[in-house]
């Protein structure tokens, strides 16, 4: 199978569209007939970094990349960065808005969530320049594209 | 425990999902936390709630609940509905309490989401 590559925009604090971009890529995965516990993981990946982005990003855009053997998410926003990246891994740790508490986010438990369940996340920011999130999940662990 | 039967013992209105009250329930959660749901085992799930946002019916699309009760009596926006039906998620609201809810299927025999009575 070819490598095949969708890109999402995610508008800032647009929380009555938030978790749509998550949504239309778990239906395309399903689609593919991925693995449903493959499926679920990405799921719960995207549609957390969807939701960092939402409240606390700016603007952001997801980039899914399907290959043959795995499968990477990229979340990057234009927001202002996370300034200490270990302590945004902790979970219980946060810097949520009561907005985002209304829609029940805002625990501290997005980013230790996506690296569970993710097989490897790396997190880029520097201040002034937004945050990337560069997700992989292989395949083998669960039966991949039948 | 059949939709059907959930729906009768917490006197509930169906919100949308008529055709699906055959579908079989085990596992319940109780949450207003999307950040917990999506941290827990929950497909296949009944998800109880006071959040009558349209970010509930999108948490559990995302992870796999079958189908949304919202508790004391809350309704939820046209968009919430609608968004349960794109994603194909049954939507009900009983007019009890979290805890009376949650009493009353548990005295059924549903189970928690690690299968603990």
């Amino acid at each position: 199978m070819a490598s095949l590559r969708k890109s999402f925009f995610i508008k800032a604090r647009d929380f009555a569209h938030a978790g749509e971009a998550s949504i239309h890529i778990q239906n395309l995965l399903k689609s593919m007939h991925l693995d449903s516990a493959l499926v679920r993981r990405i799921a719960i990946c995207c549609y957390e970094g969807e939701m960092n982005a939402v409240i606390h990003g700016g603007d952001a855009n997801i980039h899914v990349d399907i290959e043959t053997d795995h499968l990477t998410l990229e979340i990057a926003d234009d927001g202002p960065g996370i300034e200490d990246i270990a302590r945004a891994m902790q979970p219980g740790y946060s810097t949520a808005s009561e907005e985002a508490r209304e829609m029940g986010f805002g625990a501290g438990m997005g980013l230790p969530n996506m690296k569970n369940n993710s097989d490897d996340i790396r997190i880029e920011c520097a201040p002034g320049q937004g945050t990337r999130v560069h997700m992989m999940f292989l395949y083998e662990a669960e039966r991949g594209i039948a | 425990m059949k939709l059907s039967e959930i729906v009768r013992e917490l006197d509930a209105t169906i919100l949308y999902g008529e055709d699906q009250l055959d579908k079989e329930i085990i596992l319940c959660g109780a949450s207003d936390l999307m950040s917990d749901v999506l941290v827990r085992p929950t497909n296949g799930i009944l998800l109880m709630t006071g959040l009558a946002s349209v970010q509930a019916v999108r948490t559990a699309q995302i992870a796999g609940v079958l189908a949304v009760v919202f508790v004391r009596n809350k309704r939820p926006g046209a968009e919430v509905i609608e968004a349960a039906k794109a994603g194909g998620i049954p939507l009900f609201a009983t007019p009890y309490s979290m805890f009376v809810s949650c009493g009353r299927l548990h005295a059924c025999g549903l189970c928690g989401l690690d299968g603990r009575r």
